[in-house]
């Protein structure tokens, strides 16, 4: 189980902002999301969009504890 | 150095003022005022959405970066963040040095940062809707001009 949160246009996309889901590996998580809303897990692969465990940047895969909150983060535009 | 996210407007004046306020040993301090654009009526607000907590670190991360490039005394940023009207300051940004080459090159650079590196995301809504704003490929460019050149230290 892990705390999902979506930002930005992703969370237009999907129709949520946070959630909680089974999976005990960034890369599960991933598939889990994307057999459940393929637009959305083609989303979270596409350019720019940057993944966050416990408010870390990471790349490739990574094991996620229970308390794990992993955040999706498209491309960042402030000022 | 201080990083802070605000809900409500602020006032760049009395952020300056206060910043400047007690300093016997620098020189020089650099400002900078970001504002909401109407666009020509385009837009009529901008939404920005932070990720509260990794919003401010990877910011303070950026500020320190420049603080250590400059050579810089100190740096205050404030960004905005929900929903901001044309005419309002979206971010403000201020750093001290011992002289102004530092404060000017660090102010530049803390901006291009934020620009296209800080975790925002930002909607601009209109009468023809709603669009979610992406960095231009001149925002990249403007903080890839800082891998390049190497800046004069005093």
């Amino acid at each position: 189980m892990a705390r999902v949160r979506l930002f930005g246009p992703l969370r237009d996309l999907a129709g949520w902002r946070e959630r909680e889901v089974e999976a005990a590996s960034l890369a599960a998580l991933r598939h889990a999301l994307a057999r459940e809303d393929a637009v959305l897990g083609a989303a979270l692969d596409g350019p720019g969009v940057q993944a966050a465990v416990d408010r870390t940047i990471v790349r490739g895969d990574a094991a996620l504890s229970p308390a794990s909150e992993v955040a999706f983060l498209p491309p960042m535009s402030g000022g | 150095m201080r990083v802070e996210l605000v809900e409500a407007a602020v006032d760049p004046g009395a952020l300056l003022s206060a910043f400047i306020a007690g300093r016997r040993e620098t020189g020089a301090v650099v400002s900078f005022t970001g504002l909401a654009r109407a666009d020509g009526g385009e837009t009529t607000a901008l939404e920005l959405e932070a990720y509260p907590g990794f919003t401010e670190a990877e910011i303070a991360r950026i500020a320190a970066a420049a603080a250590e490039r400059f050579g810089l005394q100190d740096a205050l940023v404030v960004h905005r963040t929900g929903r901001i009207a044309p005419g309002e300051p979206i971010v403000f940004v201020a750093a001290a040095a011992a002289h102004r080459r530092a404060a000017f090159e660090a102010a530049d650079h803390l901006m291009d940062f934020l620009k296209s590196r800080a975790p925002f995301w930002k909607k601009r809504h209109g009468p023809g809707g709603e669009a979610w704003i992406e960095p231009s490929a001149g925002d990249y460019r403007d903080a890839q001009r800082w891998e390049r050149q190497e800046t004069r230290r005093p």
